[in-house]
């Protein structure tokens, strides 16, 4: 019996402890210290909230570079009890969970690829533009994967592609002091720079 | 073999590797230290503290505990917390900070998150970003962070202090090295990395998830909230409970490729550094670097595993006209279930990593591993997650298969087996063996009835071999106390909820009470003084005996059901086969 008072004020204790006291004061400080990151690494545009530089978002038409495939799912509109796809939902974040020898996993790679070498005939499709990522919410693709849907964003928007291209290079992110890490290019912020080029 | 492995994907699984070696002394220093009461740096803020802390809960410091109580403070602070929780979860919607809504949760999905955070093991049935409000996060789920691992790293102190003393009684005070471990230990480290992680991009606020316009003019739900303080113990106290469902492969809760080294240091660092309070604690820090070793060594080779099999990619893209070969301009391999930033390299050491300990947290999503890939953190798991494991349960882990390696040792040349002085008889080597013999009996008994039944099948995400190790991964993590999944399993209805429950209660507490009996029993005997005939337990052969003991136990006892999951689907996939 002597062990229940010490069970329960412990509990109690390590509740306010490290369950209030610290997540609070550590509140307190990333607000004072580093407020942007802290609220989610919003990034506006005209005043409004387009997006956080660190998750990814759906990209679809030809004038943007797209992101990674994405698994996420959200409520069906027509019947919340189901789910239905819904990419980049970043409520809802998780990966495809299939298996190396799944059916659908094949199945979803080869249709992403054959639309993919449409767009570009006769290079190969990097591996990260025709698989889905952990999170479902990945912010990067690799180098290959921007450069590759070079094409067809400069087709897009009437540009030269070495332009394009250039404009890739510099918003490639190198391994951290060239050893951590691996290269990657932020498709939010490469789209963001694509719709601040000067008009033609 | 070695596959697609790049030289820089080399260099920094062996920095990681260096790290780690560099950090065990300090940290094993500061550890020792703190549990033998004695003045830190830290003292002169935290000791009135922990000194208030022994005055409300009544707890006489100086008073040492037997086994026995020991053992009963541990499980009435365990049960008492599991209440707790539970009623948190269940009364979730009439608590505050819940901008969401979120109402409460299942009774048996609160049974089996219950169970999860007090074990240690941090298993989710559900997704957090859709299921529980900031309050719960809070003062629910960080909190047991805390405490399941200071739990852990007491019990593993009180085991010590079994073969460090001589005919004592006692191994302790429960409630001082609770204390200790987590206003001394825990508190600071957690303090200074998640304010790191926040630097780095983690967020860290109370307000409602961020309404978006995206660039193509679509709505988009940020989730957000409390992350980076409790992603700092997720990852120091080896509990792996992900603040959202993608765990550490969200870019909130893993941003980048240093967050990643960092989150992988904190797995390991307490593990290794208890090898060093484990030799300082016995007088001889040669006793804990061969410990160290035995450990290091069953890491190198998952990792030496994982990384070149994965960097292969899947044969079954081949004909896809699918680039999976590395360059400067992509990591290539595997890419399903994994992001870019991590690429192939720092995701077979993360899943590695998180299996040795037992963390469970992931930042690639391990269903999506290739078969012989995906073997591996299954195996690391069925060994008991001895490997650097658990905080203070990967070495009370280890020190149970050193026991089982004495006694195999005693046998073969006809002595009394003895470590450290202490004569290992009968009854050590019988809880021994009984702790160890838990793992088994509930990973494949409950697996077998999870594939017969209908309600357990139904569940998996995948058809074939895959199905079955889900299922596998799923008890295994579970008994383990590791907590990660092949996530594909529909786990969040009563059956899986109840049996995952029922399976990490015993891979936690049948494992503990045996443990602490034989601290009780070691305390108590003589040391006898070493002599020629004395097996040296620094040298590498005892490495190597406690090396193959380890492989031989786990390995005879669960070769058939690895081979009826990935080694069948390893096959498959080289034939062709597609489920």
């Amino acid at each position: 019996m002597k062990h229940i008072r010490p069970a329960i004020v412990m509990i109690l204790m390590m509740t306010v402890l490290t369950g209030l006291a610290y997540p609070l004061a550590i509140t307190g400080i990333a607000q004072l210290v580093f407020p942007w990151q802290a609220n989610g690494s919003l990034i506006r545009r005209d005043g409004t909230v387009i997006g956080s530089a660190l998750i990814g978002q759906n990209f679809s038409t030809n004038r943007y570079f797209h992101g990674r495939p994405s698994a996420t799912t959200g409520p069906d509109p027509k019947d919340p009890s189901k789910t239905v796809a819904a990419p980049y939902n970043a409520a809802n974040s998780g990966g495809s969970n299939l298996g190396p020898t799944s059916k659908d996993l094949v199945q979803h790679v080869q249709v992403r690829a054959a639309a993919l070498a449409a767009q570009n005939p006769g290079t190969p499709i990097p591996v990260d533009l025709v698989t889905s990522s952990a999170s479902g919410l990945d912010p990067d693709i690799t180098p290959a994967g921007a450069l590759f849907q070079v094409p067809r964003v400069a087709k897009a928007r009437g540009l030269p592609q070495g332009e394009v291209r250039r404009l890739v290079e510099a918003r490639i992110t190198p391994r951290l002091f060239g050893v951590i890490g691996e290269p990657h290019v932020n498709v939010l912020k490469l789209n963001l720079a694509l719709d601040a080029l000067p008009r033609h | 073999m070695m596959g697609y492995t790049t030289f820089n994907g080399w260099v920094q699984i062996g920095l990681f590797a260096v790290l780690v070696v560099l950090i065990t002394k300090p940290i094993g220093g500061y550890m020792t230290r703190v549990f033998a009461g004695e003045r830190t740096a830290l003292s002169p803020v935290i000791r009135p503290l922990e000194r208030a802390t022994y005055w409300l809960c009544g707890v006489d410091e100086a008073a040492e505990q037997h086994w026995v109580a020991y053992a009963i403070a541990m499980l009435a602070f365990s049960f008492v917390g599991f209440v707790v929780l539970y009623a948190i979860q269940r009364l979730q919607g009439l608590l505050p900070l819940n901008p969401q809504g979120f109402g409460a949760e299942s009774t048996d999905l609160s049974f089996n998150t219950s169970v999860s955070f007090v074990t240690n093991t941090n298993w989710q049935s559900y997704v957090p970003e859709q299921t529980m409000s900031y309050l719960t996060q809070m003062i629910g789920l960080t909190v047991h962070n805390f405490v399941s691992a200071a739990t852990g790293i007491a019990l593993a102190i009180a085991l010590i202090r079994g073969f460090a003393r001589r005919s004592a009684q006692t191994i302790g005070n429960f409630w001082v090295d609770l204390t200790r471990c987590v206003l001394y230990i825990l508190l600071p480290a957690s303090i200074v990395a998640a304010l790191f992680f926040v630097w780095q991009g983690m967020p860290q606020d109370l307000s409602a998830y961020t309404n978006a316009t995206t660039l193509e003019g679509a709505r988009q739900i940020i989730a957000q909230g409390p992350v980076a303080s409790q992603e700092a113990i997720k990852m120091l106290g080896t509990n792996g409970g992900g603040f959202f469902n993608a765990n550490s492969a969200h870019p909130f809760e893993n941003p980048t490729a240093l967050t990643n080294l960092v989150q992988m240091l904190l797995i390991f660092s307490l593990g290794a550094g208890l090898t060093n309070v484990f030799g300082r604690m016995v007088g001889n820090q040669r006793q804990g670097w061969a410990i160290f070793a035995v450990m290091f060594l069953l890491f190198a080779a998952g990792v030496a595993t994982v990384y070149p099999v994965e960097s292969q990619g899947n044969p079954a893209f081949a004909t896809l006209h699918v680039d999976q070969a590395p360059s400067t301009l992509q990591a290539g391999g595997n890419m399903v279930g994994k992001e870019v930033r991590f690429g192939i390299a720092n995701s077979a050491l993360f899943t590695t990593v998180t299996t040795d300990a037992s963390c469970g947290a992931v930042n690639n999503m391990h269903d999506s591993l290739l078969p012989l890939a995906g073997a591996v953190p299954m195996v690391n798991i069925m060994l008991g997650e001895i490997i650097f494991g658990g905080v203070g349960s990967g070495l009370y882990g280890m020190l149970l298969f050193v026991i089982v390696a004495m006694f195999i040792a005693g046998l073969m040349v006809g002595r009394t087996p003895e470590y450290l002085g202490k004569k290992l008889e009968a009854k050590e080597v019988k809880m021994a063996m009984l702790a160890i013999l838990i793992l088994p009996l509930s990973i494949l008994g409950f697996t077998a009835l999870a594939v017969v039944l209908p309600v357990g099948t139904a569940a998996m995400n995948n058809a074939g071999p895959h199905g079955f190790s889900e299922a596998l991964y799923a008890y295994t993590s579970a008994t383990g106390n590791n907590g990660s999944a092949f996530a594909g399993l529909s786990a969040n209805v009563p059956f899986w909820n109840d049996t995952l429950g029922l399976a990490m209660f015993l891979g936690r507490f049948m494992m503990i009470v045996p443990m602490l009996a034989i601290a009780g029993s070691l305390a108590r005997k003589k040391i006898v003084p070493a002599s020629l005939g004395t097996f040296p337990t620094t040298s590498p052969l005892f490495v190597g005996l406690v090396i193959g003991v380890i492989l031989i136990t786990g390995g005879l006892i669960f070769f058939p059901a690895v081979a009826l999951g990935p080694i069948v689907e390893h096959y498959a996939l080289l034939h062709g086969t597609l489920y």
